[in-house]
């Protein structure tokens, strides 16, 4: 496998990595960069573990092999302290917007500063509308996030996790349940997020057309292994079939829709059985 | 035969890895008293939503079990012509007994579970793992205020219980069934003891909320993050916290009263 991507220019870099669930491998020896001041994607099959990898980049699961540096520590051998220090500077949007449900929208974005900084309540509010204004929910401070549709929830989040300006941010699907004029608002959010204030995003997706549009450079994982990468105009004349039928969404090809599963009139012939 | 060493194995293992990570987490949650402590509106905040809204049940249920401890101590009491020590019961069966443990058990029901609930579906919707990713230790943040708050509320809740029970009896006693009201509190003041009685059961309502509070954050930080995963450990909560409710008080009972 191409393990040798090595750039001295990578804020993240995950090296040799394996991790496993249960008895599934979802990772197999993956090496993978993330430069400095870049937007790098993440695709792939849902289930391949792109929300796992996340989860290992931010210290939260642990490798079974191999390691992770993020801007020079190796994430898994910090100390407790030195990992929550770290992680300050990181922000991550979750794919469910994890939003805390006992406090309103204005409350869940002033989180973090009010628990990392002594600021002044009148300093936090106005970082906290401007948050709110770059995702376009300034009007919406008073709700509770049971009032939220799942996209607004998911644009607060990214409000939230830009609140204590990071260096990096990990954006889960970002693009899921949002109306188009709202997804390309949010397209160039992240766009001119990276540019502005100069952050590497990390931009975990399956919406191809619009990952391609902002990503400088694109890792395609399945299977645990990295099936390719490049940058988009690279990867779309790839000459690889899988990576085409990822890419125009057929549903036909190398590529399977289906979980592992044993024959399909086998499975439904084999009445009397419960499973 | 096999079959049944296998679980019983099995289930002492589990049994027993639940009992290590429960430690641990308990470990964890202590050590976060220190910084809780610089933030007390955390605490009360807590306080508020685990004492304060289970005021009602509790005032109602001592009342009730007060109101009935009179009747039936009324009953069997006057056969001996000794109604005047009906004060004494009821005094002593609701500081000894009846006010830590049946103020725990409700306290199990009403703010046990509730915590579970609240801290699984926390753990189910994300919040805890988004809370780490901020640089927010979860423990520290929104276990220990509720374990502290748990700890101090059951106390007081228990004391509520025993004093409005006493009135419930007081009303019965002597309002309904006319005995005397000066030998009724006269007896009371007595007879009951103040290390014996009243730290005894202070002891033993620390005791059961200590235990009660851990078994439900507990319960909810392992629960499985599913919904059925939450209402299991909200049903594990109850249960589990009644029985060590019950099993303690018996130990509890015997090396306080024992030698009397
Ligand atoms: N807590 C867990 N326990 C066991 N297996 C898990 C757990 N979480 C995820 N998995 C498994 O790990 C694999 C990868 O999951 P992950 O959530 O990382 O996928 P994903 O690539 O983010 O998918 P999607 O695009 O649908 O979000 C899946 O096959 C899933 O079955
Ligand atoms: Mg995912």
């Amino acid at each position: 496998m191409d393990n040798s991507v090595n750039s001295p220019n990578s804020l993240v870099s995950v090296r040799n990595l394996s991790f496993s669930r249960g008895n599934k491998k979802i990772f197999n020896n993956i090496s993978l960069d993330f430069e400095r001041g870049k937007i790098t994607a993440i695709m792939g099959p849902s289930g391949t573990g792109k929300t796992t990898l996340l989860k290992l980049i931010g210290g939260q699961l642990i490798p079974e092999q191999g390691s992770i540096t993020v801007d020079g520590q190796n994430v898994h051998k910090l100390r407790r302290a030195e990992l929550y220090t770290l992680r300050k500077r990181m922000g991550m949007l979750f794919q469910s917007g994890a939003l805390l449900t006992d406090m309103s929208v204005f409350d869940n974005v002033a989180f973090p500063l009010r628990e990392h900084t002594s600021l002044t309540e009148s300093m936090i509010r106005t970082l906290v509308l401007m948050k709110l204004q770059a995702v376009g929910l300034r009007g919406a401070r008073n709700l509770m996030p049971n009032e939220l549709s799942g996209g607004m929830a998911r644009r607060i989040a990214l409000a939230r996790a830009i609140a204590l300006d990071p260096m990096m941010i990990l954006y889960d699907e970002p693009f899921t349940g949002q109306d188009p004029i709202s997804l390309g608002a949010l397209v160039h959010l992240i766009k001119s997020l990276n540019n502005t204030l100069g952050l590497t995003s990390i931009i975990v997706s399956h919406d191809v057309r619009e990952t391609s549009a902002i990503a400088d450079y694109i890792y395609l994982i399945s299977e645990g292994r990295c099936v390719d990468h490049g940058t988009p105009s690279q990867i779309q004349k790839s000459a690889s079939e899988w990576v085409q039928q990822f890419m125009t969404g057929a549903a036909d090809g190398p590529v399977h829709f289906h979980y592992p599963a044993k024959d399909y009139a086998d499975d439904l012939l084999s009445s009397g059985k419960r499973y | 035969m096999i079959e049944l060493l296998q679980y019983l194995g099995k289930t002492t293992r589990v049994g027993f890895t639940k009992l290590g990570r429960g430690t641990y987490f308990l470990l964890q949650t202590i050590s976060g008293i220190a910084s809780v402590l610089l933030r007390p509106r955390l605490l009360i905040n807590q306080m508020y939503s685990i004492g304060v809204l289970s005021f009602l049940i509790i005032i109602i249920s001592g009342l009730f079990v007060g109101m009935v401890l009179g009747l039936q101590g009324y009953y069997i009491l006057s056969d001996f012509g000794a109604e005047e020590t009906l004060g004494v019961m009821v005094a002593a069966s609701l500081v000894r007994e009846l006010g830590p443990v049946v103020s725990a058990l409700l306290f199990a029901g009403r703010a046990g579970s509730a915590l579970t609930a609240e801290i699984g579906l926390m753990k189910a919707t994300e919040q805890l793992s988004g809370m780490e990713m901020m640089a927010v230790d979860p423990i520290k943040r929104i276990i220990t205020p509720r374990f502290l708050a748990g700890l101090l509320s059951m106390p007081l809740l228990a004391a509520l219980f025993s004093t409005v029970g006493i009135l419930g009896g007081d009303m019965v006693g002597i309002g309904l069934l006319g005995v005397d009201e000066g030998a009724y509190w006269s007896q009371m003041q007595a007879k009951l003891d103040f290390q014996d009685d009243i730290i005894n059961g202070v002891i033993k309502s620390i005791v059961f909320g200590f235990v009660t509070t851990w078994i439900a954050l507990f319960e909810g930080y392992d629960a499985i993050p599913t919904s059925e995963g939450v209402s299991r450990a909200t049903t594990r909560t109850v249960v589990n916290s009644a029985f060590s409710i019950l099993g303690l008080d018996f130990i509890l009972t015997a090396l306080m009263f024992g030698d009397n």
